[in-house]
């Protein structure tokens, strides 16, 4: 199976700007919304909406990035050792809306451990999830995104590969078999 | 993503540079949750410690015990006075019934050096070492160095000079071990009948004048002389040692440069070090306390990371 592109660098950055604005039709003035990226891959796109959103709305907006590694349900099962990331969040999450920013949601673990690692800054009023790619049909728990960028049905022996202009030179998103590193 | 080479936490000489600075990396992230309203996190929920103290302990111990709460493990706690030790039973015997009800890992303090290493040849669970006799203390070690990096930016290239009583001292073995394979100048410093004969073949400088190693060093880290360790008489008496040895503020602040003075407790107030010195600026003493907590944490969460072998 050949590598395929399913979001380019055009349709990304409208992508990006669509989701901007469907957060500020929930949030209005985000005086008490929270964004929030997951460590690792989706501090690219939380950073990438906060610069955007904060462009838009003439103000700054509360941002902080959470590392869920030592909440995840996998450690001792997996075959590689889970290095943890930075946390971030310099404010109080009590009565907060708080949106979670990943870039694929795939299992829903990555969440549903994102979330108990948020609960330890204090109880949010609501939490929202964001996400850039939403693959159907593949969820191990009941988690479903608020804000969606793209809906894709794959398969499992593919996976869905997110660069970053200021990483790899362009935004744009591809899928690709499980098992190359391209 | 990296994984630590070894499988227990023997000593430091053990590990590679890139070991120690996987522990570290992991450290920096424990002490930022240390700083949270909520300091635990639940990664060791599944895992079952016991702490094996067959010497006394309060700071190594606490710290260890805090560190595996924070993590949420399972805790046992055993002192050798109150045991079947006292019944006549082996190291090997004891460690294997705990074991058989299920414990992952062990912490251990013990007064023979190489109680770690023979009982790793034994048993499946991780070790790590909390001390063995004169041997090593490999988490202290890292915790000095841990706490030198915070301060200076890197241990690389930096000079430390430990003084005081390095012949029965396990941390000074573990630091110097440490501090070498991180790239920094070791020097060590005390009376010539506590420095141990062939220690510069470990690579370090000797220096037996106190004033000389403090005005080298940009970081002292000072021992105590462990009297219930010496089986002969290595000083005529502790008031000479604190008069040649002991560190105080003038000596400091004489030197014209601004060191840090470290000390893995317990200080002995008065002998190797005077109260203004240990309470100065310079003093970052409840800093490595703090930071042990955090490169405990470290070891116990890297160490139980590996795959079950189900």
């Amino acid at each position: 199976m050949q590598p395929r592109i399913i979001l380019d660098s055009k349709k990304f950055a409208l992508t990006i700007n669509r989701l901007c604005f469907q957060l500020i039709e929930n949030h209005k003035d985000f005086e008490r919304a929270a964004l929030i990226g997951v460590q690792p891959r989706g501090i690219h796109l939380s950073r990438r909406i906060h610069k955007r959103l904060t462009e838009i709305v003439q103000h700054d907006v509360h941002y902080g990035i959470i590392d869920p590694t030592f909440y995840r349900d996998d450690y001792r099962k997996s075959e590689k050792q889970l290095t943890p990331n930075a946390t971030e969040i310099p404010f109080s999450l009590e009565g907060k809306k708080v949106v979670l920013i990943d870039d694929v949601l795939f299992s829903g673990r990555t969440i549903r451990s994102a979330m108990d690692a948020l609960l330890d800054f204090g109880r949010p009023e609501k939490i929202e999830l964001l996400v850039l790619i939403d693959r159907r049909y593949t969820r191990d728990l009941p988690i479903q995104p608020d804000y969606v960028g793209k809906t894709i049905d794959s398969l499992t022996s593919e996976k869905v590969k997110v660069e970053w202009e200021h990483v790899d030179g362009t935004d744009q998103i591809w899928i690709v078999p499980k098992n190359t590193s391209a | 993503m990296k994984a630590l080479s070894v499988k227990h936490l023997l000593g430091i000489r053990y590990l590679t540079e890139e070991d120690i600075e996987l522990i570290f990396t992991t450290a920096d992230e424990f002490k930022e949750v240390l700083s949270r309203p909520i300091k635990k996190v639940p990664s060791l929920r599944d895992t079952t410690v016991v702490n094996l103290f067959f010497e006394s302990s309060t700071r190594t111990r606490i710290s260890f015990e805090l560190a595996e709460k924070r993590l949420s493990a399972d805790i046992i706690n055993f002192s050798a006075s109150a045991s079947s030790l006292k019944k006549g039973e082996t190291l090997i015997d004891t460690v294997s019934n705990i074991l058989a009800m299920k414990v992952d890992m062990v912490v251990m303090r013990h007064p023979s050096p190489g109680a770690p290493v023979f009982l790793s040849k034994y048993i499946d669970a991780s070790i790590i070492n909390a001390g063995d006799g004169t041997h090593e203390h490999p988490t202290q070690a890292l915790l000095d160095a841990f706490s030198i990096r915070e301060k200076l930016g890197s241990v690389q290239g930096k000079k430390i000079a430990i003084i005081g009583d390095i012949r029965h001292s396990r941390v000074a073995l573990s630091n110097i071990f440490c501090l070498k394979k991180l790239g920094a100048e070791v020097m060590v410093c005390g009376p010539p009948t506590l420095i141990p004969n062939y220690i510069d073949s470990l690579g370090v400088k000797v220096e037996y004048d106190v004033k000389k190693a403090l005005q080298w060093c940009d970081a002292a880290n000072l021992l105590r002389i462990q009297l219930e360790r010496q089986e002969i008489q290595y000083l005529p008496s502790l008031r000479e040692y604190a008069l040649y040895y002991g560190i105080n503020k003038k000596m400091l602040d004489d030197l014209g440069k601004e060191i840090l003075i470290m000390h893995p407790g317990p200080i002995n107030r008065g002998v190797e070090v005077t109260s203004d010195a240990a309470d100065s600026k310079h003093s970052i003493i409840l800093d490595q306390v703090e930071n042990g907590v955090a490169i405990r944490m470290a070891v116990l969460y890297l160490l139980s990371g590996r795959k079950e072998s189900n």
